[in-house]
């Protein structure tokens, strides 16, 4: 079994507030970095298949430098191998340049079973890229995962359980596939500490655009990008000035309460 | 040059959000004075079709068709791929569902176009071009969304746009397509499926939701929320701490790792406000919070708040609703 | 001079940073106003290694060195006392000990599931009437053929009710001059016959915590478990107390940084006269303080570290930064008590725990007038330390990193 899990280092999530405008749109954010907490469940489900069924687990990212801490993070937890996908040629992506940089490095870093991601990343929160990636690797996408129900690595099948708006749906579909999960599918490992020590020492390869076989950089490189972003900015303040209903009772203060809703149109 | 909607069906049943969609996409198309064509996929669904035209639809692409009976991507992708390809609309949108994304994703990705996920405003510039407003950073920044080619493709948030009204006497064109893929070309197959609870109200589309933290302190804590939710046909909603504590299921998870959300009315019930809570919830129209801290950041979003036991707050507030609302 | 941390305890950091927020922070504040100790919590520290962070790969542990373990013990108390009070007994008094004086089989014995966590351990020193005096222990311990047979009773034991092996402290000789050579260690099970223990309940701190008494009624403890030789059981304790007293004192740094936190959100969350306080001068003063203070104390507590990673022996500097970050921390959590005024006062808030939870640490482990004396008397030349006979082994990532027995 091979799983290879695509992660995104992410800003945490309680320094979301702290991001400005201008930060995003320099590339300059000053905040913590994490993994993007819906990809922890994707780690902690390939470990877990590794654990059942042996294997390895490959992480991938793409990012700057610094984004190799994300994959550290991946590695402490369990993950045997990881690669960084980082070059200034590939500048600001979107989810088809990156979609399609994933998918060509997918294809070099060689056999594998099942890609795994998180649902979507804190920041970019669009939930495309697990699709794009599927996509360009031309192998079934399976969203929304809250729990695999059987996977057959000789047979190459798998059977997993959407959750989607009206229900769970089962899914059933030939491996390799890319299955993005949705947190109640697991409760992810904290790193143990051998874990760590691993991770500290590991020497994690950098693939560049140059070292991507069959990678066309015309693809690959924000000139490619379908989206542009434009005018960033902090989302109108809440106007809201909180009233606090004050009264003698509880009943009272419900009454008051049940008024304003009302007054308010809102019931 | 078109502005084109896919209209999502399950079992049968449109999916309300289409049609809020559909609403916009009207607007959008008079704005240029162009047509608005939906594209209904599933099997029986020439019903659909028709709602279609009296929610605003000019013409309706129907393909209907055994192996579009449930939503499979392969199949679905398939035959929206060719229609754009035939028709090069200026504009397709999609609903904002677990569908919606990774249809409208995977068609980008098969014909090299861009997709704005996740919308709450759509508008045209003075060149005709979309521009699409959507939520990044979990809801902290806003950014518009160009795009670089055509069809401009994007996905809505539930609740984004009004319904508009149906209107019967509308009158357009249903244009029958085939399926694209045979069976035996379609790798997924659907085995099985699990109704959510009946009655429900799902967080995602809720008008009002009546939501518990960790001050509601245990399963059972969440009945006297649940009675509330029934007196004003809410959906129930939870914060993270509550989920994680195994009190109720993730479903009814609002926030960051959760649904976002903008009802019309948000009553926070034992909810401090954790950021990560707030950017799930702080577009909601009015929001209440009933929280025994009075430094709770929860009341610093909030319209209305009581700082008092939930225990003691939410049962009055039932009762003084249910004479209310008998009315 | 590197002031740097590594990667690798940039990671541990954070690890036990998310784990405290995850596992502890969401249930503390119940289990403390119900006096419960979470005996599952034991388990999920083990899991990740927590429970021999710096007890080498050998011998069952996770090959960390002993900065580690301080950034543990910060993490840790940073959300609740009671957490980091575990790493102190079962590591810092008990599991070290081992290490620096057990014999290989004694090791094998207890040392390894000890720092799997698959047993508890904690560390009777302290008695009824005998505390600072140590030497004025009463329990015995009496030699009959291949066994001794222990008798006493020892009080304020932390994890008293949950540890499955106790490193008891008893007289083999009552009548030895100076007094404080006739204690020797033992290490004792509690499945051992005429084991008892039990729980003290209505202290003013650490509620969550496990805090008890051990009683040894004619127990029959094999020859083998006498830890180091008769008679040294003084330096045994000492020594392990250097341990204890570190991971105390690196806990105390969490928690002042736990008053600055919740200081610096109320400052600015609260307004009076038309302003958020952390305007007016006199929070900035207490705030001020507490940067002060949560600075000093992690420098005296790295120093400390540093030189148990060097192998040099620290029982002044340990004694100061204990001593230090203690008092710092008891006073941090009075200012931010005032800083919340009256929401401090009540416990929807957090920190008037952390101003009881900081009190109890002024007293054990060495009360501030033990260390006041101490540092006295190394400046007036009056205290020195001899080498001891079993030093704790310098850190040496190889050998302790290393899976099998090779050194």
């Amino acid at each position: 079994m091979h799983a290879i899990v695509c992660l995104k280092q992410v800003p945490d999530t309680a320094e979301l507030p702290k991001v400005e405008p201008a930060d995003v749109m320099q590339g300059t954010l000053k905040v913590t970095r994490v993994v993007n907490p819906w990809d922890e469940y994707a780690i902690e489900e390939a470990l877990r298949l590794k654990e059942a069924h042996g294997g390895k687990v490959t992480a991938l990212t793409l990012g700057p430098a610094e984004a190799t801490e994300a994959l550290r993070a991946a590695v402490a937890m369990g993950s045997d191998e990881a690669v960084l996908l980082s070059d200034p040629a590939f500048g600001d992506g979107d989810a088809w340049t990156i979609g399609y940089t994933l998918a060509q490095a997918i294809r070099q870093i060689g056999q594998y079973d099942l890609v795994l991601c998180g649902k979507e990343t804190v920041d970019g929160n669009s939930g495309l890229t697990a699709a794009t990636t599927a996509r360009y690797l031309s192998i079934p996408l399976l969203t929304c995962v809250i729990k695999i129900r059987e996977v057959d690595f000789t047979a190459h099948t798998i059977t997993v359980e959407r959750l989607v708006e009206e229900g769970l749906e089962v899914v059933s579909a030939p491996l390799p596939a890319v299955v993005a999960v949705i947190k109640g599918i697991n409760e992810p490992r904290y790193p143990s500490f051998r874990g760590i020590r691993t991770a500290a020492r590991m020497a994690i390869p950098v693939w560049g655009m140059g070292d991507i076989a069959g990678l066309e950089a015309d693809k690959a490189s924000e000139a490619a990008a379908a989206v542009r972003w434009t005018n960033i900015r902090k989302p109108p303040a809440r106007a809201a000035q909180c009233e606090i209903i004050e009264a003698d009772t509880v009943e009272e203060q419900a009454r008051i309460l049940a008024d304003r809703l009302l007054a308010a149109k809102v019931i | 040059m078109s502005v084109f909607v896919w209209i999502e069906q399950f079992n049968g049943t449109p999916v309300s959000l289409s049609w809020e969609v559909l609403g916009k996409a009207r607007q959008l198309a008079d704005a240029r004075g162009t047509t608005v064509a939906a594209i209904v996929l599933g099997q029986g669904v020439e019903e659909i079709a028709r709602q279609a035209i009296g929610y605003g639809a000019d013409t309706v692409y129907l393909a209907d068709d055994a192996t579009l009976a449930s939503f499979r991507l392969d199949p679905y992708a398939a035959v929206l791929k060719r229609l754009i390809e035939e028709h090069q609309p200026a504009i397709l949108l999609w609903g904002g569902t677990s569908r919606g994304r990774e249809l409208a994703a995977a068609v980008s990705a098969d014909l090299g176009l861009g997709v704005a996920a996740e919308c709450l405003d759509l508008r045209l510039d003075d060149e005709g071009n979309l521009v699409a407003t959507r939520p990044i950073y979990t809801g902290n920044i806003l950014t518009d969304v160009v795009f670089r080619r055509r069809p401009q493709m994007a996905t809505v948030r539930a609740r984004a746009f009004p319904m508009p009204e149906a209107d019967a006497s509308r009158s357009g064109e249903v244009i029958a397509i085939p399926a694209v893929l045979r069976e035996e070309e379609i790798p997924v197959k659907v085995v099985g499926f699990e109704q959510a609870g009946t009655g429900e109200v799902s967080v995602a589309e809720a008008n009002i939701i009546v939501s518990g933290g960790r001050g509601v302190k245990g399963p059972e804590g969440f009945q006297p929320i649940r009675e509330l939710a029934a007196v004003l046909g809410a959906a129930v909603g939870a914060s993270r701490a509550a989920v994680d504590a195994g009190w109720i299921p993730y479903k009814h998870q609002v926030g960051q790792t959760g649904k976002q959300v903008r009802p019309d009315l948000y009553i926070a019930c034992g909810i401090s406000g954790a950021i990560q809570h707030l950017a799930g919830m702080r577009t909601s129209k009015v929001i209440v919070a009933i929280n025994k801290d009075p430094e709770a950041p929860i009341f610093q979003v909030a319209d209305y708040g009581i700082v008092e036991d939930l225990f003691k707050v939410v049962p009055a507030l039932t009762e003084v609703l249910k004479e209310r609302l008998a009315r | 001079m590197d002031f740097t941390l590594s990667p690798e305890h940039e990671m541990i950091r954070k690890t036990v940073r998310d784990f405290a927020e995850r596992e502890i922070r969401p249930v503390i504040k119940e289990l403390d106003r119900q006096h419960t100790f979470d005996r599952s919590l034991l388990p999920k520290m083990a899991a990740i290694g927590l429970l021999g962070i710096c007890i080498p790969v050998r011998y069952g542990g996770a090959g960390m060195d002993y900065l580690s373990l301080a950034l543990a013990c910060e993490e840790l108390e940073r959300v609740d006392t009671s957490a980091r009070v575990i790493m102190s007994v079962h590591v810092g008094l008990n599991s070290l000990a081992l290490f620096q004086w057990g014999t290989e089989a004694q090791k094998q014995r207890y040392l390894v599931p000890q720092a799997r966590g698959e047993q508890i351990a904690a560390f009777g020193l302290t008695e009824p009437g005998a505390g600072s005096d140590v030497a004025a222990l009463t329990a015995t311990a009496r030699r009959e053929g291949d066994h001794y047979v222990l008798n006493g009773e020892k009080m304020w034991i932390s994890l008293a009710g949950v540890a499955d092996n106790f490193l008891f402290f008893a007289k083999t000789d009552p009548r030895a001059q100076p007094p404080h050579r006739g204690i020797s260690a033992f290490i004792v099970e509690r499945r051992f016959p005429g084991v008892t223990t039990g729980s003290i309940h209505g202290k003013l701190g650490v509620r969550a915590g496990d805090t008890g008494w051990i009683h040894c009624q004619d127990v029959r403890v094999p020859a083998e478990n006498l830890l180091g030789r008769e008679g040294e059981g003084f330096k045994i304790a000492m020594s392990a107390l250097d341990n204890g007293r570190y991971t105390v004192a690196a806990g105390a740094v969490g928690l002042i940084r736990a008053c600055l936190e919740a200081s610096l959100y109320y400052a600015r969350q609260r307004q009076t006269f038309g302003v958020e306080i952390g305007r007016h001068q006199l929070i900035k003063r207490m705030i001020g303080l507490m940067v002060q203070r949560e600075q000093a104390a992690r420098l005296l507590v790295y120093r400390a570290g540093w030189m148990k990673n060097q192998g040099l022996r620290n029982t002044r500097e340990t004694s100061l930064a204990k001593w230090y970050a203690c008092d710092a921390a008891f006073e941090s959590a009075s200012d931010a008590l005032q800083i919340h005024g009256a929401y401090g006062y009540s416990d929807e808030y957090d920190v008037e725990r952390y101003l009881r939870n900081a009190r109890g640490a002024i007293i054990y482990e060495g009360t501030r007038e033990v260390h006041l004396l101490m540092q006295a008397d190394y400046a007036l030349g009056y205290r020195s330390d001899a080498p001891l006979r079993c030093e704790l082994p310098a850190y040496d990532a190889d050998i302790w990193q290393a899976e099998a027995n090779n050194w």
